[in-house]
């Protein structure tokens, strides 16, 4: 999957999960939980769309690494098959 | 014959909008069943009916906004005498289902009302829904003066001052005129704002009230979400439930430090084991210790309502859901001792889902037995909650925080936990809350037995 694809994929689940997300306004480094305000079931929300979704195994332990869209993206490319 | 009313939405909402019917006259309605669904200011609210039987008549028009308490539907019970039967008329007399393309309008012809003011809106609150004896459908007087239907949750005799005019006799108090126009444009008479001498309702505000339902742009579409809700509005209904949790309640309240390194590591590897589907949250774990605890505290899992402490053996747990862009709602989660902690993850993740997206119901809102707050991972280490009327007890989790511990001789970094409980002095004293919060305690130093 190319990153442009990726990311759209990613925003895509993003905002499922918290639908008052506009994409249009979202910053590649907004913090989920800082900035978006994602709470704890928001996450585990998002972490099992992207898991059904590409596939990709999410352990607890990278959650960390999907603090923002930038850093989520490059997560999941890393991770792909 | 029964009247259905506008149940109580809880402490903090005292009108709603009809925005959706889902029965029409004709149908036969359940206990339970959800019959409507109105707009509040913390969103859309299934409505549901606590009366069996024939919907009759509906009263409530899509788009009026009503009090509690106002007459939404009539519903005559299963084995009661159609009134054609109970007062045989003429040929010409109305037949007993009317036909499914008049039911979002006024009935054909609506019977005749007009010297019967609408039943009284109960003064004082009656019994919390599972405790309210249910009236056996057929038992009822057939003929007015119909028995109030049980309102399920308590309101307080002041917000129906507030939002009803002041009975008299056995209706709000309107001159002749107003009650004719009012009847023959299908409105409520409780729904109008009276502006004659003693909140009498004359016939200028009836004219006013139906321009104004006129005036009111057509219904949302079928499933409203939660965006474009008036935070200024929502505000307001928190406004009012906790000035008058802080008016009513005399709050006490106690913290406690729990080690919660053994819930953290018990988690971590039990998550480590499972697919983000299924992984629990700390959030559930706490829920369900919590809900434990209280089942062993019959000071602090109930409702106080009528001037009058109600414990229940059931726990519904009120779950407090951050609504995304501010404001609060906390739905309960239904006989929540039952579920293990598998099904209690997964009825929270329900009830948060409903309370952002989609919809809550009524009874959700109004049947709590004692609330739960949690900070969640991040933010602040203690919490102190405003108890949620008419319950007495609210148990606050702060964030976890990592902090040096004493562990036998020596001192360890630990993930430590910050229970609070909130507990109205009227009922409880701090000596039975702190069993509480040690049951709490305990309960989450095994999570294995959770």
């Amino acid at each position: 999957m190319t990153p442009e694809k990726m990311r759209a994929a990613f925003v895509e689940e993003l905002v499922r999960v918290a639908p008052d997300i506009d994409p249009a306004t979202l910053a590649d480094d907004d913090h989920l939980q800082d900035d978006l305000e994602l709470d704890s079931m928001d996450f585990l929300n998002l972490v099992s769309a992207l898991h059904r979704r590409l596939g990709i195994e999410i352990a607890e332990a990278d959650y960390g690494q999907l603090s923002s869209t930038r850093s989520a993206v490059a997560f999941l490319l890393a991770r792909q098959g | 014959m029964a009247v259905f009313k506008m149940p109580s939405l809880g402490a903090d909402m005292e009108t709603a909008k009809v925005v959706e019917w889902l029965v029409k006259p004709g149908d036969m309605v359940a206990h339970g069943q959800v019959v409507a669904v109105v707009e509040t200011q913390k969103g859309a609210i299934e409505i549901e009916c606590f009366e069996a039987g024939e919907v009759v008549r509906l009263d409530a028009k899509v788009g009026e906004t009503l009090p509690v308490g106002a007459p939404l539907a009539l519903i005559r019970a299963a084995g009661e005498a159609a009134p054609s039967k109970a007062k045989p008329r003429p040929a010409k007399a109305r037949p007993s289902k009317a036909p499914p393309d008049s039911a979002q309008g006024q009935p054909p012809d609506a019977p005749p009302e007009i010297p019967t003011p609408p039943p009284e809106v109960p003064e004082v609150p009656r019994e919390v829904p599972e405790q309210a004896p249910d009236e056996a459908p057929g038992t009822a007087p057939a003929e007015v003066p119909e028995p109030p239907p049980e309102v399920p949750g308590p309101t307080p005799p002041e917000v129906m001052r507030a939002v009803a005019p002041p009975p008299q006799g056995a209706g709000p108090p309107a001159s002749p005129a107003a009650r004719q126009r009012a009847a023959e444009a299908g409105v409520s008479l409780a729904a109008v704002v009276g502006t004659g001498p003693g909140g009498a309702t004359l016939l200028g505000d009836v004219e006013r009230h139906i321009g104004a339902a006129q005036a009111e742009p057509p219904a949302p579409p079928a499933r409203p979400g939660k965006q474009g809700l008036d935070m200024a509005e929502m505000r307001k209904a928190i406004a009012a439930a906790m000035v008058r949790s802080k008016r009513e309640i005399p709050h006490y309240y106690l913290s406690h430090q729990i080690d919660l390194q053994p819930a953290t590591d018990w988690l971590a590897a039990t998550n480590a084991r499972r697919q983000p589907e299924t992984r629990l949250l700390m959030g559930a774990l706490l829920l369900r210790a919590a809900v434990l605890a209280a089942t062993k505290s019959a000071d602090l899992n109930g409702q106080f309502t009528d001037g009058a402490y109600r414990p229940s053996q059931a726990v519904h747990a009120g779950l407090v859901v951050a609504l995304r862009g501010g404001g609060l709602i906390a739905p309960a989660i239904r006989d929540a001792e039952t579920l293990a902690l598998d099904a209690l993850m997964e009825a929270m993740r329900d009830i948060v889902a409903r309370a952002r997206n989609g919809r809550l119901r009524n009874s959700e809102l109004t049947e709590g037995t004692i609330t739960i707050s949690s900070m969640g991972e991040t933010g602040a280490e203690a919490l102190f909650g405003v108890i949620y009327p008419p319950q007495v007890a609210l148990v606050g989790f702060g964030a976890p925080q990592r902090r040096p511990w004493v562990v036998g001789d020596t001192v360890e970094p630990r993930m430590i936990l910050s229970a609070t409980l909130s507990a109205d002095h009227r009922i409880s004293d701090g000596r039975r809350g702190a069993r509480l919060l040690t049951e709490i305690e305990r309960l989450l130093k095994e999570p294995e037995s959770l």
